[in-house]
């Protein structure tokens, strides 16, 4: 068997090295761990299209990065740690300069990835998902949680739920439905503290992966009858739990989700028990805006697109869009340094730390209105901590709030207390690093 | 005509009751070892180390700890993936709470745990059989599932229920590279591998098949089901402990409680069940067949060529991956290992078959 291993593996190496030796071009490679099968594939797809689009747009319209080609190859990791983490190893080497930046796209991957980076050298982009404490650069030099963190979506979604019960939540019940898995897992320390804080009562209800057996939890939820009800949810969960609170008759505005619980697939499924449900939007919502227009123009009206025309627009189509903008962006801030050629993942580090996108660059970008300007640093690897909520209206997602910041008042002395934790286990001097 | 025992006379008793005792047997098995050992590291890339050695070399591990339940005691088992998370979890807390301990002594440890747990659970096995105990065992898989997820000391009171491994260090040297640490793998696999072996040629082991054969005549004969059975589960949880281990602190790094879920049991048995049931080489060909041709089948049409859509080709692959097990199962249902002896046995005989 271990021969058949090493046939294989020198199969493998070879082809691996003849790639190489082919493109030593002037490219970049950016490698994309997607989920198109699978219990998750609903909102997978999506996500993995706009963010192949977006990438062809850059090659289509502008050339590449400053004339740097981006080559790009897609991973199927079925949402599974292991084969995340094999999809890691075989793309992480690829291209004249190796992976630019990863973004998984789980938070089991992340976890996984988040103790690989340092040694690898190589960014990792978990843009809204991932480990709330890697806000902190210092300790997490490698990981970067852009646009903001579950922290920030309990902050955002408690304030929002504030302000609507009129200001105080004193005496009320808010239980929280979540994906019992570290992704889940994540705001409940905030919400502990915010309960402790705003002097509401807090409740906890699991769901088991991947989320198709809810029954028990939302007759739960009925005989308890939480005031507001949150809910981390991803995949089949979401439309699942919609329908399930249809089903025993929980008003759905009082249902608030995450920015991962709240695009087209979770909704569309419970068809009208939808209507009325609301969901934190991370900065951008579903539409389209100059952008897409240039995608169709670029990459479908040639015939590249990754998926159907009409699904251009959706809400994590523009996640994925937006991931694949920043990830450009962060190699382009690193180009402004180190020139322009394909660079290595420890210089597109550099860029991916130093990144700041003004509104005119946005709209440059075909971005304004679609989200706000960012600023990151070492100190905040997030860049912005903002979001907005928006409801479905039977039809379509609308904005009902305006922007809403994150309290990082509250949040930033836990944020440095998790990271503390966690260079102490590690043995971790923290410390912001300059560039390679 | 190469492969044949004429003129090796065996003069000892120990030289009758070698684990390999014809010679070409033993030069390829040292060739083998020499090859993992010493030509892999001279060769591999760090993909190959990572994403294909290591994990197979782990997943066997598992794999022999099942095997000796299962092939070689007949007790079946769908708790090994929950085993596995005994150890994982039992490492992990010696790692950091008594942060002194040598790593090997850890790993000793969580065997150890994971064998006091196996022992626990294997206590049904002495009233119920077949697929009751299946169910039965299906209950450990579960509850340590929740368990888990749910008792917050066991993961250190983290916010998110993720826990990491600390560095792999030894005696003030650090396993820092991929090459070490699939040394290391080797090292404590083929270990292992020496050990069950061992094991299953020894009094114990020959009790063992002596109850899976048929328990009440083994009974009739004087060996005693409690201790045969109970022993057959600390030994299986052992080695699942011990690979429960190394697959969170070498291969994962930061795991939950899901990396060991059932599909993790279900994915063992389907490898012991492929590789052959009460062997020791079928584990390693179990392990080799369901975690290597899936990667294969997935980068082939890439490897080829062919731009078939990341979609498909994972579609492919679950397809042409499930056809081949059924094929498999047709024309061998002894298992992988027992295709490798019918090899043997006509190698013999070659190039004058009767």
């Amino acid at each position: 068997m271990i021969k058949r291993s090493l046939l294989l593996a020198a199969a493998a190496a070879g082809a691996m090295w003849t790639t190489g030796a082919l493109a030593q071009a002037n490219e970049q490679f950016i490698p994309a761990l997607v989920y198109r099968t699978g219990p998750y594939a609903p909102n997978g797809i999506p996500f993995a299209n706009g963010f192949a689009d977006y990438l062809n747009l850059v090659n289509n319209r502008d050339g590449g990065i400053n004339g740097v080609k981006i080559t790009f190859e897609e991973c199927e990791t079925g949402y599974a740690t292991d084969r995340g983490v094999e999809c890691y190893e075989r793309l992480k080497g690829k291209g004249p300069t190796g992976a630019a930046a990863f973004s998984p796209l789980s938070t089991g991957i992340t976890f996984a990835l988040i103790e690989k980076a340092p040694t690898d050298k190589i960014p990792i982009i978990t843009m809204g998902y991932g480990r709330s404490e890697t806000v902190d650069g210092a300790v997490f030099p490698w990981i970067f949680p852009y646009l903001g963190t579950y922290w920030d979506a309990a902050d955002i979604l408690v304030k929002y739920i504030t302000e609507k019960s009129g200001g105080s939540l004193k005496g009320k019940k808010v239980a929280l439905v979540y994906h019992d898995s570290p992704f889940g897992k994540e705001p409940i320390p905030v919400l502990q503290a915010l309960s402790k804080n705003l002097g509401f009562e807090f409740e906890a209800l699991p769901v088991t992966h991947p989320g198709v057996e809810q029954k028990a939890t939302w007759l739960k939820v009925r005989q308890s009858r939480p005031d507001y009800v949150l809910m981390w949810g991803w995949g089949v969960m979401n439309s699942t739990a919609i329908k399930e609170a249809a089903a025993v008759n929980y008003p759905r505005d009082k249902i608030f989700g995450v920015w991962w619980s709240g695009a087209e697939p979770d909704v569309r499924p419970a068809e009208g028990g939808a209507k009325g449900y609301s969901a934190a939007a991370l900065q951008h919502g579903a539409g389209t805006y100059n952008v897409h227009a240039d995608i169709v123009k670029h990459v479908y009206d040639k015939g590249q697109g990754a998926g159907k025309k009409d699904e251009v627009g959706e809400v994590l189509y523009n996640r994925g869009m937006v991931n694949a903008m920043l990830t450009v962006e962060g190699i382009r801030a690193a180009q402004g340094k180190y020139g322009k050629k394909p660079l290595t993942g420890e210089q597109v580090r550099w860029g991916l730390e130093n990144l700041a996108i003004t509104n005119d660059q946005l709209k440059q970008l075909g971005m304004e209105g679609l989200m706000r300007p960012l600023q990151v640093s070492c100190q905040d690897h997030a860049g912005a901590h903002f979001g907005r909520v928006q409801q479905w209206d039977g039809k379509n997602w609308a904005f009902v709030s305006d922007y809403i910041q994150a309290d990082q008042g509250l949040l930033g002395p836990m944020i440095k207390a998790a990271a503390q934790k966690y260079a102490e286990e590690k043995k971790i001097t923290p410390g912001c690093l300059q560039g390679p | 005509m190469f492969y044949r025992e004429a003129g090796q006379f065996k003069t000892s008793y120990a030289a009758d009751q070698a684990i390999f005792p014809i010679a070409q047997d033993r030069w390829f098995v040292w060739g083998v070892l020499a090859l993992a050992a010493i030509a892999v590291p001279m060769v591999a890339s760090e993909y190959l180390y990572r994403a294909i050695l290591i994990p197979f070399l782990i997943l066997s591990l598992a794999a022999i700890g099942l095997n000796i339940l299962v092939g070689y005691c007949g007790q079946i088992s769908l708790g090994s993936g929950a085993f596995m998370a005994v150890g994982a979890y039992a490492a992990y807390n010696f790692a950091i709470r008594v942060p002194e301990l040598n790593l090997l002594v850890v790993f000793l440890l969580s065997g150890g745990v994971a064998a006091l747990v196996g022992v626990l659970f294997g206590i049904p096995s002495l009233r119920i059989k077949g697929f009751y105990l299946a169910v039965a065992t299906l209950a450990a898989q579960f509850f340590i599932d929740w368990l888990f997820i749910r008792v917050k000391w066991f993961t250190n009171y983290t916010s998110s229920g993720s826990v990491n491994a600390p560095k792999i260090e030894m005696l003030g040297f650090a396993f820092d590279t991929p090459t070490k640490l699939y040394l290391l793998t080797l090292a404590i696999v083929a270990l292992g591998a020496l050990v069950a072996k061992n094991l299953t040629r020894a009094r114990i082991g020959r009790s063992w098949m002596a109850i899976r054969d048929m328990d009440i005549a083994a009974e009739i004969i004087g060996i005693r089901p409690l201790v045969a059975k109970l022993s057959a589960f600390a030994v299986s949880s052992f080695f699942c402990g011990v690979a429960g281990a190394l697959w969170a602190f070498i291969h994962l790094g930061s795991w939950e409680p899901a990396a060991f879920d059932i599909n993790r049991s279900f994915t063992l048995l389907f490898m012991v069940i492929i590789g052959g049931l009460g062997s020791i080489l079928g584990c390693f060909l179990g392990a080799a067949f369901i975690l290597i041709v899936p990667l294969a089948l997935n980068q082939l049409p890439a490897l080829m060529g062919m731009p078939i859509s990341t979609a498909l080709a994972a579609h492919l692959e679950a397809m042409i991956f499930g056809a081949l097990i059924v094929f498999f199962l047709i024309v061998e249902p002894h298992g992988l290992a027992r295709l490798w002896s019918i090899a043997k046995e006509k190698l013999r005989i070659w190039p004058f078959p009767h």
